[in-house]
């Protein structure tokens, strides 16, 4: 749940591509060739992220997972879908959403975090 | 891959053709100028072939392909229905993948033509799994070396200090090619420094180095995603249509699961050689 008390979904954008390489995932856009490489729970996130689980849900499995608490979890977790979300790699929303439909944008601006690598190639 | 044959007839007698094959892919060039067609012949000397039916053709146009408000250096790419679209500021290009035909405006310039091969051969690479890499490339005992890196990173320098029995395929622009689950690198009529033409045949590639200038000689691993990233860095692509791009994205994928992509650091002298096996 966001901080306006929102659940959030996500759905990784139709003009992406991604690849498991070498234990990372890397992902690229495919309009501006922005490169991410996801770290081990970017990567479940990235995963979980299949516009119908709630990313409190998803936040709380990795806390469960990766042993961190849930507030630490979900912070991580909102902050890496509002970063990729901002490149036009993740689409995020209030409701579900349907692989193949644009969902309404949120009315929260995206914080710009650190956790994927962002560059272009 | 051309088959040779007899040389393609559908061009009036008034026109004079140039046929450039770089790997494997012959592009016939056609033009009103005797004079340019020498031109040319020059410019691509033994990737000049005789008695092959193209695979391409493209009829040259000798003409200032704008405005003369228009010299801008960014190249841009596009494709509408089927065909592609080359522009910069010196020239001007049509390309009908279905047909093998396209058009070429330009003054009489060879460096325009260069360009315009080089971001034809990009285009046909990404359909079948290959890239154009902004590296110098050798063959040393049947096995390709591959050395790529930005400008001053020491792809020239890597050939100036090449050991005999290396043969050079390019000191600037490396033709990367599928197949099935290999890859071998052909020579390439892009010079960069050297201002040298490779030699026009191919090897399978045993490794790429990404180099960087040292203290001393060493050569070391690379994660999986730095060198796809590195390999991206260095690919010489112009279209930006999105079905491209992440066709570009999966050959590099594929590529660097199956050829080691190594970090090459080097002393600028022949030492460095004794590291390439």
């Amino acid at each position: 749940m966001s901080e306006a008390g929102i659940a959030i979904y996500a759905l990784p954008a139709r003009a992406i591509a991604a690849r498991m390489l070498g234990g990372e995932m890397m992902v690229m856009s495919v309009r501006d060739s922005t490169f991410f490489t996801l770290n081990e729970i970017a990567t479940v996130i990235w995963r979980a992220a299949d516009g119908k689980t709630p990313l409190e849900e998803i936040a709380r499995a990795v806390s469960e997972e990766f042993e961190v608490d849930f507030a630490t979890a979900y912070q991580d977790a909102e902050e890496l879908v509002s970063r990729l979300s901002a490149h036009g790699i993740l689409q995020v929303s209030g409701q579900p959403i349907e692989a193949g439909v644009q969902p309404a944008s949120m009315s929260r601006n995206p914080r710009d975090v650190g956790h994927p690598t962002g560059e272009a190639p | 891959m051309a088959s040779c044959a007899q040389i393609h007839s559908a061009v009036s007698s008034e026109t004079y053709s140039v046929a450039v094959s770089v790997g494997g892919t012959v592009i016939a060039l056609h033009t009103g100028s005797a004079e340019f067609q020498r031109s040319l012949q020059q410019r691509y000397g033994h990737f000049v072939v005789q008695g092959c039916v193209p695979d391409f053709e493209f009829e040259i146009d000798l003409a200032q392909p704008f405005g003369s408000e228009r010299l801008d250096d960014d190249v841009r790419v596009w494709s509408e229905s089927g065909t592609w679209f080359f522009e910069r500021g010196d020239f001007r290009a049509q390309w009908h993948p279905q047909t093998r035909q396209g058009t070429m405006t330009h003054l009489p310039s060879v460096f325009a033509v260069d360009a315009i091969l080089r971001i034809t051969h990009t285009l046909l690479l990404a359909g079948s799994g290959g890239f154009l890499l902004h590296a110098a490339s050798v063959t040393r005992n049947g096995s390709a070396f591959l050395f790529a890196g930005v400008s001053g990173a020491g792809k020239t320098t890597m050939c100036r200090l090449a050991p005999p029995g290396v043969t050079l395929l390019t000191d600037e622009v490396s033709y990367v090619c599928r197949m099935r689950d290999s890859y071998q690198a052909w020579g390439t009529p892009f010079a960069g420094e050297l201002a040298t033409l490779g030699e026009n045949q191919r090897a399978p590639i045993a490794t790429l180095y990404l180099l960087e200038k040292a203290e001393e000689n060493r050569i070391e691993a690379m994660a999986e995603a730095e060198t796809v990233r590195a390999l991206l860095r260095n690919t010489l692509f112009f279209a930006r249509e999105p079905e491209m791009v992440k066709r570009l994205f999966e050959n590099a994928c594929h590529f660097v699961e199956r050829v080691p992509v190594r970090r090459l650091r080097f002393v600028p002298n022949a030492s460095v050689w004794e590291l390439i096996q």
